[in-house]
């Protein structure tokens, strides 16, 4: 959240929500709070506060504290469980003094919200934990709500972020909340019982289950970074194609996404991409580099390419359906693709998807023997060529993302004259590979 | 996926064939502790207090149903583990007292987990029995030592705050006990399993196990407390923290997995495209990794030599074509630190394997050289010696071969390798054709 040059709604909203808080804690009634459970969870929220976050999106974090505040709704009340909201303000975190000041406001109104929201529906204290789990839950729903909606106006109002951007985070972001917040009735379940020990043992299994978040995060972008750097490495054979695989994997996406695709898929398609030219390293240097015509044999062990990728990259478990992509992804629909020569229906979803991104790359792409041609002689030809060659859906769907988020077509280049370059382009429909003795591919 | 899981069946299967004596006492232990609880039940009459044997039998029998494979072929089952020693540490089910012996525990315990391992053998997935073994040794450990405290401890009258630290303090130190217990003996069966000294094998089931262990036992008294107090109703409400633990960790596991097996898959680029002999990297990262826990390297170390071991080559992509022989051991000395170099600058650009791209560059570095500045890391020697052991082997298993080729690099010892790793090599090679 900037905080110079706020626009003067946003100042006006957050003078509001501060003085209503102020005022709402400033009448409440404090005869019922024990100051030993509110000292108890005044600490375990600054503590938890203080731990890395657990969920962090680009405007907002998730951290332990959210269950601290919660326990403090069903220990302490309205009164009580406003005061432990408030103590965002000491936070450790590193935070401009008005940011400080909103934060600790609108969490002291969430808890006292809650808190007055769960004495309605929870009168009689002494319940069994089992019975205080709906009205418990309708108070954490309360909290969450009130939370991000009080979060998401400030955002909206100093315009750091759109309604769009706002929505897709609180995809992500609701569920950790209710979660973590739903920890606190856990901590609150038994305080009575063992005091402050009651949160070492919910939070601890939720601090180791952190690290595990983050070393797997951790993983994932060093495995992307691996992947992406191998490719690259085998790229290298060919000054042109740089970057290549990465834009097929981009437009993959781009396609898979357009057709609803689930995010497992998504994500398995965008290796496939990645990966979809691996096998051309078994296609020897000569062959690529060759000018006029290849022969047969030639020829072959360009068709082969696919299965050498697939023998390849068989053994990586996630894959599965990749495979299959990666192996057919230069089947046509009219069944004169290679290697099986697949038509229509039979060739994979993931083949078709990788088919198009990969031969528009190709178009849009400087070749030794060629300059690159434009996004728009790109989607002629691929227009031209849906129905015959490509999956019409397919090239729909690529034509619409391609509307929505553009393309980034590689540098117009010319390459240095001792990198290596390729005469023979695989990818590209509108230049086909000439085979001695037959007609066009 | 399918190429995957049979690999895996395979390695157990080999495991099972080599059942080592650590194992076999593991095992031994708790097939005793069965039969002791089963005669145990049989002259009791039955079990004491059904209603939370069934209970936590089914949770057991479902952690059991969903544990993990983790990094190192460690098989744990976190929640399975809270159920038991949650039932072993069990004082009262919501202030009526229980008095299921230390016998009962282990009953239901392996009743639990044999119900939970059924549908894994439906699916052809064959059981860790040492794994298991060492979960109900690991329970066993606890119920006995704290059935008889429990007691003590609960006399009827519900616990005082001061009371329940008391008990709080005893779970955490049986529990932590037994944690060590079980730690121990999975290195002692580690350190035998894969030739590994005993204090780099435990330090090394330390690392890997100790948070999860702290997180299943930190659920376990939980259980435990809230079951005592709220009865049996506060059992499924309080997985929940351990729910989040495994789910996360099962992620983690899925991803470190899939991690290594890109690494592996994408080594073999260099043999597709021609320019190292058919399962060169392969073969050149097995013998590193065993002989770097020859020489005591730690597990995060050996991940780092498999990796460098497997990408040693991938310099070579940056050659127009490939070496004639592909042999680097035989091309060039700048050749070959060329190679090293050049594989060193692709691993660099990930940007998360500095280490991998520091060993991968000094590959080619001699042992010694004239000036006596400071050697090649051990990963980077160990590369070196077992990349030109295969070189000159190729896939031949010819002994008389091996031993002219092991006497080549003793005799450049002095000098090109390292003659502490080079005897490393002879002993793993050693072994190999005992086998």
């Amino acid at each position: 959240m900037p905080v110079a040059g706020l626009p003067l709604a946003a100042w006006t909203y957050v003078g509001t929500v501060v003085a209503l808080s102020a005022t709402l804690m400033a009448t409440a009634s404090y005869a019922d709070v024990e100051w030993t459970k509110l000292a108890a969870m005044a600490v375990l929220f600054l503590v938890c506060d203080s731990v890395p976050a657990l969920l962090s999106v680009e405007r907002a974090r998730v951290s332990l504290s959210f269950s601290a505040c919660l326990a403090s709704v069903v220990l302490l009340g309205p009164a009580g469980a406003g005061l432990v909201g408030a103590c965002a303000l000491f936070t450790w975190q590193r935070v401009a003094l008005v940011k400080r000041v909103y934060n600790g406001a609108q969490f002291a109104l969430c808890g006292f919200v809650a808190g007055l929201i769960f004495d309605a529906l929870n009168p009689d204290l002494a319940a069994a934990p089992e019975e205080q789990i709906l009205p418990f839950a309708v108070a954490l729903l309360a909290y969450v709500t009130c939370n991000l909606a009080l979060v998401w106006g400030i955002l909206l109002l100093s315009k750091s972020a759109t309604v769009r951007e706002l929505r897709a985070e609180t995809r992500l972001l609701a569920p950790g909340l209710l979660g973590y917040g739903s920890f606190g009735l856990l901590i609150a379940g038994i305080y009575g019982t063992i005091g402050a020990f009651s949160a070492v043992l919910v939070l601890l299994p939720l601090l180791v289950a952190r690290w595990a978040f983050a070393q797997t995060l951790a993983q994932q972008r060093a495995h992307e970074a691996t992947l992406a750097t191998l490719c690259q490495a085998v790229e290298t054979k060919d000054y042109y194609t740089r970057g290549h695989s990465e834009r097929v994997s981009r437009g993959s996406v781009m396609i898979a996404e357009e057709i609803g695709m689930g995010r497992a898929r998504v994500e398995a398609i965008r290796f496939a991409g990645m990966l979809h030219d691996v096998g051309k390293l078994g296609v020897p240097t000569k062959v690529l580099q060759k000018e006029g015509p290849l022969t047969e044999e030639e020829f072959a062990a360009i068709q082969l390419h696919p299965m050498r990728g697939l023998e390849i990259i068989r053994e990586i478990g996630f894959l599965d359906e990749a495979l299959t992509g990666i192996m057919h992804h230069h089947e046509k629909l009219n069944g004169r693709g290679y290697p099986m020569g697949l038509a229509g229906d039979e060739i994979p979803e993931f083949a078709r998807i990788i088919g198009v991104a990969d031969a528009f790359d190709a178009m849009t792409s400087t070749r030794s023997y060629r300059p690159a041609r434009s996004v728009a002689e790109g989607v002629a030809e691929l227009e031209r060529c849906s129905g015959v060659d490509f999956d019409p859906e397919m090239v729909a769907a690529f034509l619409r993302a391609l509307d929505k988020v553009g393309w980034v077509s590689p540098d117009q280049v010319v390459a240095p004259a001792e990198a290596q370059t390729t005469r023979q382009d695989h990818d590209d429909p509108s230049t086909p590979i000439r085979v001695s003795g037959e007609g066009a591919w | 996926m399918v190429a995957g899981s049979r690999l895996q069946a395979t390695r157990e299967r080999s495991a099972w064939q080599h059942l080592d004596s650590a194992q076999l006492v593991v095992m031994g232990a708790a097939a005793a502790l069965v039969v002791a609880a089963m005669t145990w039940l049989a002259a009791n009459g039955g079990v004491d207090d059904l209603e939370p044997a069934i209970i936590f039998g089914v949770l057991i029998a479902l952690g059991e149903l969903f544990r993990m494979n983790m990094p190192g072929g460690r098989e744990v089952a976190p929640i399975s583990r809270a159920g038991a020693l949650a039932y072993g540490m069990l004082l009262s089910v919501g202030g009526d007292p229980v008095a299921h012996s230390p016998f009962q525990v282990v009953a239901v315990t392996a009743c639990g987990m044999v119900a939970g391992t059924l549908p894994h053998v439906a699916v052809n997935r064959s059981p860790r029995i040492d794994a298991m073994a060492r979960r109900l040794v690991a329970a066993a450990v606890v119920a006995i030592l704290f059935r008889p405290l429990a007691d003590v401890l609960f006399t009827g009258e519900p616990l005082t705050r001061h009371q329940w630290w008391t008990a709080l303090g005893l779970m955490t130190a049986i529990s932590m006990a037994a944690a060590l217990a079980d730690m121990t003996v999975a290195a002692l069966i580690r350190s035998e399993a894969v030739r590994a000294r005993f204090g780099i094998a435990f330090l090394d089931e330390f690392r890997a196990s100790a948070l999860l262990c702290a997180a299943s036992s930190a659920t376990g008294m939980l259980i435990a407390v809230a079951t005592s107090v709220m009865g049996l109703a506060a059992l499924l409400l309080f997985t929940a923290p351990i729910l989040t633990t495994q789910f996360a960790f099962r992620r983690y596991a899925a991803v470190r997995t899939t991690y290594l097996q890109t690494v592996r898959a994408l080594s073999r680029v260099t043999e597709v495209g021609g320019y190292v002999e058919t399962g060169h990297s392969l073969r050149v990262s097995r013998l590193s990794v065993a002989m770097g826990r020859e020489l005591g390297m730690a597990e995060a170390e050996l991940l780092e030599l498999e990796y460098a071991a497997l990408m040693h080559d991938i310099g070579q992509l940056s050659l127009p074509d490939p070496i004639p022989g592909g042999a680097t051991v035989l091309a060039a000395p700048e050749d070959q630190c060329r190679i090293a170099d050049l594989g060193a600058a692709v691993i660099e650009q990930t940007g998360v394997l500095d280490m991998v791209a520091r060993i991968v560059r000094a590959q080619c570095d001699p042992y010694r050289d004239a000036s006596g500045k400071p050697g090649p890391p051990l990963a980077s020697r160990i590369i070196k010696a077992a990349n030109a052991y295969d070189d000159l082997m190729g896939d031949s298993r010819d002994r008389d071969r091996g031993a002219a080729v092991l006497d080549r690099l003793r005799a450049d010892s002095a000098y090109q390798y390292d003659p502490a790793v080079v005897e490393a090599l002879a002993r793993v090679l050693d072994r190999r054709v005992l086998r």
